[in-house]
């Protein structure tokens, strides 16, 4: 018996990675902002959507780490060989948009929260760039990964911030489960936009990648799926304490709309020097964890798709197209952040446009692939799963509908 | 007239009969590799509501305009385990490039276009994996068949000859139905074939590695990675798994088996001969990471009175060992180890020498219970050659040899 479950919690660490990551990563700049706006703007009452915004992401990531897992392949792979060139060739070109902007977010959260110490983005967005460059290029996948779950660890930034501008965590508890709707525009488009920003298309096809490469096999799945859903718990809770933090320091003196991260952070600042501190760097943190993983995962995805060459462990001369992608995506994605009077707001609008747009497409097929038993043999959505699977589908695909159409809305106006 | 036609250009064509009239358009072809590995044999046709099958010897003429029949009895096409569909089983899935001696995806198909015995015949020539077929699939019933090949010549292209392409195909039924052979994939390089082999899905891995010969299978294998060796062998059968076992190194074999659940392994042993199920045993007694670990049992041994002539014919007898063995060990009465001579010695002496006049100077040795990273710094720092492992009371058990110090070092 103590042997059996010492055997399941070796295979759980030999398996930690993927799901934590992904899930992790989720929370990147436009999420912490989509968070500290909930907080700063609204209080308490928006923390019940966290709950199903978990099940959701749960439903959704474990279906892609069950695919990578049985199948062995990745997800651009799988709609490559069961619906053909040209639908993949289109995916990967909306997730390469979308993705792109995604990037120039994350470089903006680099540059601000470095702003505020005093460093010129001339300098912090050039060097992070190189950082990112180096680590993937000059790393191979075990150690990148090792830094990566060493990132996801210093995301307890939030939570230590959290605890230190001391919010009433009464309310907290009460309106984390007491679901509050009323009808406010504003309110609405926030709670869309929360879950909205939860599953993003990038997220699928990482995931699964990294299953694959990490070389799960059916076997140690068990496992996997609990790594998978403690990921998307520990995201949650990161979450959670964000909007705590600026509910406690912002929303109960005065609630206001906040314009950026960094705006949300000086308003921690009465709250202690360290608060403020922790939530810049647990910002810069995210921005550049993010800035890492998105071009990684945009690239590998891609070639994959369309059948080039990919893969860190790869050299640059045996997969150019990977290497170029990879390359440019920081390029463009930080240069663009340089570039005085760049409309940086409308560019991430229209990324969650074209997110929105690309999203329903890769749930759909995502879902029907793993339905099929000559791909998945046992591991098939049973009838019950399927239900939840398809429902959480159309959710997720009503609220990023309805996210797009308010950004082309915000872009227009 | 053409002399190529892809098969973007062939999917939609308009199929017509005798008297001119539309039967419908080619949905997808298949080659029956048993019968022809290159000639495309059928050709389906969807008019209606059912798909109708033509032979290729009812086809008159092909071109870029459709495709005309000189015969009409037709027959409903029905599922055939035997045809290699084209569009379904080839067209962007992953096939092995012998040649290049890697996994690519299947973009497009080129046919040789030309007439025999009177009528048209598409023979497969080359898969596209390039740039070039990519534009062809994008463009494919959008833009006009000939504007695409005009359009086209400024792409590069990219293709592999019909020979060098090897099917993946997971169902061993269906890869004898359809005719796949190992035989080019046998000629590769263990390395090289490992390396495909870990591109690969799991189900079509274990198909692959278990469709090898067992000689190459083992070579391949002892070059993927741990946890893959373990988890294809545990899905072959245990008759499969234990033949490729016998062939490999001991040490090998031994590192795979610690890597299964017991019951799996203990199942392989007994599967396997007698001798060779007891070194691999013997050899997972010790710690994987320990001296005794590494080690090979497949060593050579001789009584400390032997000659020159007398290590020759021992060396012809263990041909086995041979190929990781560059050094002979020397034991006394007791098999204690007594010395060891590096086999390029024998060379400079004539037979009838006593090998103990040309034993090292110095004689190292290790407890199996060591540390790997001691074996290395022993190596290193004594250039060792092989390193010989040995119990309390003096007794070999087995080697450690430079290649088993290259893969520690790799690890760290």
């Amino acid at each position: 018996m103590f042997k059996r479950l010492r055997y399941h919690i070796a295979v759980f660490f030999s398996v930690i990675g993927p799901g934590f990551i992904t899930a992790v990563v989720d929370n990147d700049a436009g999420g912490i902002f989509t968070y500290s706006q909930a907080g700063a703007k609204y209080g308490y009452l928006p923390l019940w959507t966290l709950l199903p915004i978990t099940l959701l992401l749960i439903v959704t990531q474990e279906m892609c780490s069950r695919m990578g897992a049985v199948t062995g392949k990745g997800l651009s792979d799988l709609i490559r060989e069961e619906f053909g060139l040209r639908t993949t060739f289109f995916v990967m070109v909306a997730l390469l948009g979308a993705n792109l902007t995604n990037v120039m977010a994350n470089f903006a959260g680099i540059a601000s929260s470095l702003e505020l110490f005093g460093i010129s983005r001339y300098i912090s967005v050039p060097i992070g760039a190189l950082i990112v460059w180096l680590l993937v290029v000059k790393g191979t996948y075990a150690s990148v990964e090792r830094i990566f779950l060493f990132a996801t660890a210093l995301y307890v930034c939030y939570i230590v911030s959290g605890v230190l501008v001391k919010p009433d965590w009464k309310e907290a508890a009460i309106y984390s489960v007491k679901p509050v709707l009323f009808f406010d525009t504003d309110y609405i488009k926030l709670l869309i936009g929360m879950v909205g920003t939860s599953v993003a298309p990038w997220m699928q096809f990482y995931l699964q990648a990294a299953i694959v490469e990490k070389g799960i096999s059916a076997k140690e799945y068990v496992e996997s799926r609990i790594e998978v859903i403690v990921g998307c718990v520990v995201m949650t809770i990161i979450a959670f304490f964000i909007i705590v933090a600026c509910a406690g320091a912002i929303w109960s003196v005065q609630p206001r709309e906040i314009k950026d991260s960094t705006d949300a952070a000086l308003g921690l600042k009465p709250f202690g020097q360290y608060a403020y501190l922790l939530f810049c760097a647990g910002l810069l943190n995210a921005s550049l964890f993010a800035a890492c993983i998105l071009p990684l995962s945009t690239a590998y995805t891609v070639c994959e798709g369309l059948g080039f060459e990919s893969g860190v462990n790869k050299r640059w001369r045996e997969a150019p197209v990977f290497y170029w992608l990879f390359t440019l995506l920081i390029v463009i994605g930080g240069g663009v952040i340089l570039i005085p009077g760049f409309p940086l707001v409308r560019m991430i609008l229209l990324s969650q446009v074209v997110n929105g747009m690309l999203l329903p497409f890769v749930l759909i097929y995502m879902t029907i692939i793993v339905n099929r038993k000559y791909l998945m043999r046992e591991w098939t959505n049973s009838r019950a799963y399927n239900a939840v699977a398809w429902t959480s589908v159309a959710v997720m695909i009503g609220l990023t509908l309805a996210l797009s159409i308010i950004s082309l809305r915000d872009i227009s106006g | 007239m053409l002399e190529h036609i892809f098969f973007t250009e062939l999917m939609g064509l308009k199929v017509y009969d005798l008297k001119g009239r539309k039967l419908g358009r080619v949905r997808d072809a298949a080659l029956v590799p048993l019968v022809d590995r290159f000639r495309v044999d059928r050709y389906l046709i969807g008019g209606g509501w059912a798909w109708l099958s033509v032979r290729h010897d009812q086809i008159d003429r092909i071109s870029l305009e459709g495709i005309w029949l000189r015969d009409e009895q037709l027959t409903p096409y029905h599922r055939d385990d035997y045809m290699l569909r084209l569009e379904r089983d080839l067209l962007d899935q992953q096939i092995i490039d012998v040649h290049g001696r890697k996994v690519v995806r299947v973009t497009d198909v080129t046919f040789q276009l030309h007439r025999s015995n009177g009528h048209d015949e598409l023979r497969v020539q080359e898969v596209d994996i390039g740039l070039r077929s990519m534009f062809r699939r994008l463009v494919q019933g959008v833009v006009p068949r000939p504007l695409v090949r005009r359009l086209m010549v400024h792409i590069p292209i990219n293709s592999i000859r019909w020979e060098y392409c090897n099917i993946v195909e997971a169902d061993p039924q269906r890869r004898l139905r359809l005719n796949i052979s190992t035989q080019a994939l046998e000629t590769m390089h263990p390395a090289d074939l490992a390396d495909i082999v870990e591109e690969l899905g799991p189900s079509d891995r274990q198909a692959l590695i278990g469709s090898l010969d067992s000689e190459v299978a083992a070579e391949a294998l002892s070059e993927i990675d741990p946890d893959i060796q373990a988890s294809i062998l545990e899905s072959l059968t245990e008759m499969k798994a234990a033949e490729i076992i016998e062939e490999m190194d001991p040490d090998e074999a031994a590192d795979i088996l610690a890597e299964m659940e017991e019951e799996r392994s203990d199942a392989i042993l007994e599967e396997m001969s007698d001798e060779d199920a007891h070194d691999v045993e013997e050899l997972l007694e010790h710690h994987e990471d320990s001296a005794g670990g590494m080690m090979t049992t497949d060593f050579i041994s001789l009584p400390a009175a032997s000659t020159i002539a007398d290590a020759f014919a021992a060396m012809r007898l263990s041909e086995d060992a041979l190929e990781s063995t560059n050094t002979i060990f020397l034991t006394d009465g007791a098999e204690q180890i007594t010395g060891a001579v590096p086999i390029a010695r024998l060379f400079l002496h004539d037979a009838a020498t006593p090998l103990e006049k040309i034993q090292t100077e110095r004689l190292i040795t290790i407890p199996p219970a060591e540390t790997k990273t001691r074996a290395a710094e022993l190596f290193d720092k004594y250039n060792l050659l092989a390193l010989p492992v040995v119990d309390p009371e003096n007794r070999i058990l087995g080697v450690i040899t430079a290649d088993d110090i290259i893969a520690v070092l790799r690890q760290d």
